[in-house]
């Protein structure tokens, strides 16, 4: 069988970063090949290399066994390459067919657009493969999944035969997958060959022909599914064993810390993205919210926090009424919070470590004074949390900008967690961050917990959850379907409640 | 999720369709206690339609009775916010418009009460001043589609417009001063492209650059060279008015539309022009996806920078358009500063429009508008301060930014630099 | 976007960066903004060149007509210890004294853009503010009359700073409100603030029936001159310097300041931190405003003592320059202050000797906008090798956001 597409000793280096580094990979005609690898290992370089939208520092491209040079995305067009982006490159206020036709738009007269063209041939694609979409629908009022599905016939549309899926369930429900899947499989029986890409890996398992994985910018191996195991593919991305399991004791819950009733949350774009959601997190236990990505977790974590205000329901911290309070108030009320999103909420990259280190206390004692700033008490506090919670960091003059993302999710856990605390809210606490550091902020999460802090760990990553839970809520739509006791919860339940189907009520699947 | 959206929207019409509602009902009061009040049931008003020395078929005066006519615009303005209260109406810009339209007229009623207002001479006037506001709100246009904002547009237009008049003047030809005021406009157009895009120089500071270098230069070649020189080199004449065979008998719409000089039917040209290009052809469609999502315009191999280059400079031509007006297109000789912010007024039109061209021109007949009206005021001697009239198209602007009446909501990716 | 420093940078950080001068040595933060000016001014020379005139002898009439002749001063010293008679002297320090005094409304105004630019705010309405400021001061000088000066001063001031204020604050409040565009509105409230002059100036405020001008405001208002006439050199400069320490101490050593560094830097951390964004938005404007309303005040008070039409032109503009110029930092704000002052107040002599419009220095001053901006333009034309990475000057995020 004739390799369509192969890479040889590709490198890339950005400033300070080798992000590729003499990486070879092989596709086959009409297979799947497996791209794994974790957050920065370089996969998403290495495609962005092949679909032209990064120039390689070294290396060289064979499409069909003849040698290429990929200039641009023109180029790889041309070549029959397409890629789906893991962040979907649509324009929102666009309408399906506007989408697919842009940078190849059929016109009338040599003037005007030819709508009515496209539209036909986006039907046509639609039935032969069976992606269904309307053509004239505009992209910001289509889910999720639909919208991947414009991405793919964007791809046909272009007559590719190499796909490149970059991470394409990472915002997808299991059943979506499934959906995906079940198009792939349509996709090859055309006589497609797909690379897919993704850190998931019993996917990969799933689906794969051949399994490729990267680690740190270079090429571990290739392996084939049927010699795989999880462990081994596990080992051979993050190179050692790893257990995701914390090592912690039995919790100790005491009264309520947290009483959420009834919550109601509207989000940027006034849709009602939280609906009626009702939990309580006591001290001394780890609340997990489980759920796929944009569920209404970002929301739920804003109104707890005072970032966006709720509609209705009611916000209990310690019997005090937090419905509807600033930030300040809740942060004075002893609610600590590890952001989503540690660049846009936690830090100001711009300011030097000792500022952050002190950015949500700066007009209390010690670090003021009435209005005045004291420089000794900010300094003297950075340099003893630095020291204490092991950021790595020439000194804490450097802009917090400068440091690397496990590094600066540690002076936000170091900020958060130094001063008295009643609740901690750690959203997505490990998101993209190495193996290392995951650990070290697991434990430290669990340590709060034995203070008898009550803590809820909002995440989508079902495996961080199950290791750090001692209750789990599962979030669907907007409302939490179960809470369930960790020890008895098992992935397969987790995940049929993360679609929004109870176990118990749902008529038996396969 | 479906079922949310449109529950929420609900929520929102409801609260529009009452505001807009209550606001007519106010409008209404306030025409009766403006205007009603103060006028006497005998009085008339005489609104003549013809224009001096137009070839349009001459129409005999309108006159009304000017308490009667106030009362029916009440009526009007009170009847629609009732109906908007009790059924909703769909279009925003409908109830605008009959806000403006009502209010408006019950004011020149009220203003020109036992006297008599040349209504055709009004809106032709309107159009000639809101010409240069709308030729700077196209260059806007064009160039916010397309992500890059130009505030410089008030440099371009006034280093254009001395350079159309020196080289008309000098080669007694006013095509050459159209012609290298459109070239010239790109030129700088083009060098602000270059420093946004190459440098990623902060957009608003380049056009703030561009703005003060403006000034600056042209007030300097004025006083070296122009002051000393007006004959040879700062007296152009101006384009002759073309009165286009047969529409231009048309009452009112004749002299309005169909008797002006070649900026003015470019101007008219351009509206459309750009209409169709932005929304019906494959450029246009480029454009507006390089504004909205440059990255995904990038991943189809639409060069992003390439289109921005060229949208900009189609912006700059226009605005050197817009600045040949200034001189050869309406006084023929150049004064320091005489752009006197047209510029910025393009800007708050492209924002008032929402980004479209037609929009954009609607925008600057409003600020065209008020602007005849203030000198047609103190014709009529009316007991208002003219200045306040003037201010009301800026407060308007900034009450349109509050987004209560109608958001607008720019490109995505407006005022920032691709980077990939 | 580069996630490693080299450790000479890192170490040069060390030592400057407790005063926030834009994270860089002194010798980063002076390079540029010394090499801009330089190549404004040669292109200044070019374009006089190019127009006929003797850039030498005009930039030796701008030396002149801005520092004095030194031998002028030299022989006025001579004669003031000799005889005691101080005449010729005051004539030789006039054209230093005068740049001072053209200096002084620059450094307010530089200051409320720069505080705008610390906020993530573009206040391009100085000029707008400049006149209400102007207006109030005027307002409150003429028309209080038998007041001691100790009262009367302080009072016309305050008002100057409010009036500005108010203006500032609007724009603010409707960003931080509405997310309206403070460009667009600052804009906005600048043409409301010349309609409303034309009427005050041909109505309420009008001091005759011949011109559009205030009445003079009395001399209890006036901020004291030092010398005698013709000198205008007044409190005015000092003031300026006063609003200079104050603005920097109030954005580096303060909690309020650094709330607005935050705000600036970033508004969802700032929010985040508990920060309250409407606050700091409609605080810095009103700050910025109150700046730039002092502006004009000093300019009323200090030298003309009556406000007349078109008194605050150019102005927004210039103070967006000192601003960049400055790096928006206090001291650097006072130094191109001092450098427009000495340019513009020297212009008036090049314009009479050599002949060169005043406008020159217009041209000269876009320029360094322009240099500062991209100092890629400069690194290139001088071959320098770039220190920082990321150094690019983003100051808006395009209009409603």
């Amino acid at each position: 069988m004739a390799n369509v597409l192969e890479l040889q000793g590709i490198t890339k280096r950005f400033p300070g970063v080798l992000a590729n580094d003499k990486i070879d990979i092989t596709l086959r005609e009409g297979k799947i090949l497996a791209l794994l690898g974790e957050n920065g290992a370089g996969k998403s370089t290495l495609m962005n290399i092949l679909y032209g939208l990064y120039k390689p520092d070294e290396g060289k491209i064979f499409v069909r066994g003849k040698e290429v040079h990929i200039d641009g995305p023109n180029d790889a067009i041309a070549q029959g390459i397409g890629m789906v982006h893991q962040h979907f490159m649509l324009v929102p206020v666009m309408t399906v067919t506007e989408n697919v036709m842009l940078g190849i738009e059929p016109t009338k007269n040599g003037v005007f657009l030819d709508q009515e063209k496209v539209a036909k041939r986006i039907a046509e694609i639609s039935n032969q493969y069976g992606l269904e979409v309307d053509p004239a629908s505009y992209i910001k009022d289509l889910p999720v999944g639909i919208q991947q599905r414009v991405e793919i016939i964007k791809v046909l549309y272009r007559n590719a035969d190499i796909l490149i899926l970059d991470e394409p369930t990472a915002v997808l429900t299991p059943q979506e997958v499934e959906g995906l899947f079940k198009i792939i499989a349509t996709l090859i029986k055309a006589g497609k060959s797909i690379i897919f890409i993704t850190h998931k890996l019993k996917e990969v398992l799933a689906i794969a022909d051949d399994i490729s994985v990267l680690r740190l910018g270079r090429m571990v191996g290739s392996i084939e599914p049927n010699k795989a195991t999880p462990e081994k593919l596990a080992s051979m991305m993050v190179g050692r064993d790893v257990s995701l399991v914390v090592q912690k004791s039995a919790p100790k819950p005491k009264e309520a810390v947290l009483k959420v009733e009834n919550l109601f949350v509207r989000d940027e774009r006034e849709n009602l993205t939280v609906q009626g959601v009702s939990f309580e997190v006591r001290k001394g236990e780890v609340l997990g919210i489980a759920g796929v990505q944009g569920n209404g977790q970002t929301e739920l974590v804003y109104a707890l926090t005072g970032l966006s205000s709720a509609e209705s329901g009611t916000i209990e911290l310690n019997g005090k009424n937090l419905q509807n309070a600033t930030p300040r108030q809740i942060l004075e009320s002893g609610v600590s919070h590890i952001p989503e999103d540690r660049q846009r909420h936690g830090l100001i990259l711009s300011f030097p470590i000792h500022d952050n280190m002190m950015l949500c206390t700066y007009y209390q004692e010690p670090f003021a004074k009435g209005i005045s700033l004291q420089e000794k008490a900010i300094l003297s506090n950075a340099e003893a949390l630095v020291k204490q919670y092991d950021v790595r960091t020439p000194n804490i003059y450097v802009n917090a900008g400068t440091l690397s993302g496990g590094n600066q999710q540690k002076v936000i856990v170091a900020r958060e967690f130094s001063r008295p605390i009643e609740l901690l809210i750690a959203s997505q606490p490990t998101r993209g961050l190495d193996v290392g550091s995951i650990e070290y902020i697991h434990k430290q999460i669990i340590n709060k917990r034995d203070e008898g802090t009550g803590v809820l760990v909002v995440s989508s990553e079902l495996d961080e959850i199950l290791a750090l839970s001692d209750r789990i809520a599962v979030i669907y739509k907007g409302q939490i379907m179960d809470i369930l006791d960790a020890k008895k919860a098992s992935k397969e339940d987790l995940g049929l409640l993360m679609a929004g189907i109870h176990p118990s009520t749902s008529p038996k699947k396969k | 999720m479906k079922n949310t959206n449109n529950q929420t929207q609900t929520v929102q019409e409801q609260r529009n369709r009452i505001s807009y509602g209550m606001t007519l009902l106010v409008v209404g009061v306030l025409i009766y206690l403006f205007f009603g009040i103060n006028t006497t049931a005998t009085s008339q008003t005489t609104f003549s339609l013809n224009l001096l020395g137009s070839q349009a078929i001459p129409l005999s005066d309108l006159v009304l009775p000017a308490q009667g006519t106030i009362y029916l615009m009440v009526g009007i303005v009170v009847f629609t916010g009732a109906y908007q209260l009790a059924r909703g109406v769909k279009s925003t810009g409908l109830l605008v418009g009959i806000i403006a339209f009502t209010f408006i007229a019950a004011f020149l009623t009220w203003a020109t009460q036992d006297k008599s207002f040349n209504l055709t001479g009004m809106i032709s006037s309107s159009l000639v001043r809101a010409t240069p506001i709308a030729l700077a709100a196209l260059c806007g246009v064009i160039s916010e589609r397309t992500a890059v904002i130009n505030i410089g547009i008030e440099g371009i237009m006034l280093m254009s417009a001395q350079i159309a008049v020196v080289t008309a003047t000098m080669s007694h030809n006013l095509y050459v001063g159209l012609i290298l005021a459109i070239i010239f406009g790109g030129l700088i157009a083009a060098f602000h492209a270059y420093l946004v895009i190459q440098f990623k120089v902060d957009q608003i500071v380049s056009g703030v650059a561009i703005n003060i270098i403006g000034a600056g230069f042209t007030s300097f070649f004025s006083s070296k060279y122009l002051q000393s020189a007006t004959d040879t080199l700062n007296n152009s004449g101006t384009f002759p008015i073309i009165s286009i065979p047969v529409l231009s008998k048309i009452p009112i719409l004749g002299p309005t539309l169909f008797e002006n000089n070649i900026i003015v039917y470019l101007m008219l040209i351009l509206v459309f022009a750009m209409h169709i290009l932005l929304f019906y052809t494959p450029w246009g469609l480029r454009t507006r996806a390089v504004g909205e999502h440059p990255k995904a315009a990038d991943t189809l191999g639409v060069n992003v920078n390439f289109m921005r280059y060229i949208n900009v400079i189609i912006g700059g031509m226009i605005a050197g358009l817009g600045g040949a007006y200034f001189t050869i297109g309406s006084v023929g000789r150049f004064d320091e500063l005489m752009t006197s912010g047209k510029g910025f007024i393009g800007l708050a039109a492209v924002i008032f429009g929402k980004w479209n061209p037609i929009g954009a021109f609607a925008s600057s007949l409003i600020f065209g508008f008020a602007d005849s009206l203030q000198v047609k005021l103190q014709i009529l001697r009316v007991p208002i301060p003219s200045e306040f009239l003037l201010m009301a198209p800026y407060i308007v602007t900034m009450i349109v930014l509050t987004g209560i009446v109608g958001k607008a909501i720019p490109p995505a990716a407006d005022g920032q630099p691709y980077e990939k | 976007m580069s996630k490693t420093a080299s450790s000479k940078e890192t170490k040069e950080k060390k030592e400057t960066a407790p005063t926030g001068i834009g994270g860089g040595s002194i010798r980063d933060a002076l390079l540029v903004p010394t090499l801009a000016v330089i190549t404004g001014l040669i292109i200044g020379g070019i374009v006089m060149l190019v127009s006929g005139s003797n850039p030498i002898q005009a930039y030796g009439a701008l030396f002149a007509g801005s520092f004095g002749s030194p031998s002028a001063i030299l022989s006025g010293l001579q004669a003031y210890f000799a005889t005691g008679d101080n005449t010729l002297l005051i004539k030789s320090i006039y054209p230093f004294t005068e740049s001072l005094v053209t200096a002084t409304p620059y450094i307010f105004a530089g200051l409320a853009a720069a505080i705008g630019f610390r906020a993530g705010l573009f206040n391009i309405g100085a000029e707008g503010q400049f006149f209400i400021g102007a207006l109030c001061s005027a307002f409150i000088g003429y028309s209080i009359k038998d007041l001691p000066m100790i009262i009367h001063l302080p009072l016309a001031l305050l008002g100057g700073a409010l009036g500005g204020a108010i203006w500032g604050m609007i724009p603010g409040y409707l960003k931080a409100r509405f997310g309206a565009h403070e460009v667009v509105n600052t804009i906005m409230m600048n043409w409301i603030a010349f309609r409303l002059s034309d009427w005050l100036l041909k109505g309420p405020m009008q001091a005759s029936n011949f011109r559009p001008v205030t009445p003079n405001v009395f001399a209890s208002a006036e901020l004291p001159r030092f010398f005698e006439a013709p000198l205008r050199f007044n409190l005015g400069f000092f003031l300026a310097l006063l609003a200079a320490y104050l603005v920097y101490w109030f954005l580096f050593k303060t909690t309020l300041g650094f709330e607005v560094r935050s705000v600036g830097a970033n508004p969802d951390a700032a929010k985040y931190a508990g920060m309250n964004i409407i606050k700091n938005f409609v605080l810095v404007m009103s700050l910025s405003g109150a700046l730039a309303g002092l502006a004009g005040t000093a300019q009323v008070l200090g030298v003309d003592h009556w406000v007349g039409q078109g008194f605050s032109a150019g102005y927004g503009f210039d103070a967006i320059a000192l601003a960049l110029l400055g790096k928006s930092h206090p001291v650097g704000v006072v130094l191109s202050a001092l450098l427009f002052g000495f340019l513009r107040s020297g212009a008036t002599n090049m314009q009479s000797v050599a002949g060169i419009p005043i406008d020159i220095i217009s041209i000269i001053q876009g320029l360094v906008i322009v240099f500062i901006a991209a100092p890629a333009i400069i690194r290139w034309f001088y071959r320098i090798k770039s220190l920082k990475i990321d150094e690019q000057t983003v100051l808006t995020r395009g209009w409603g956001k």
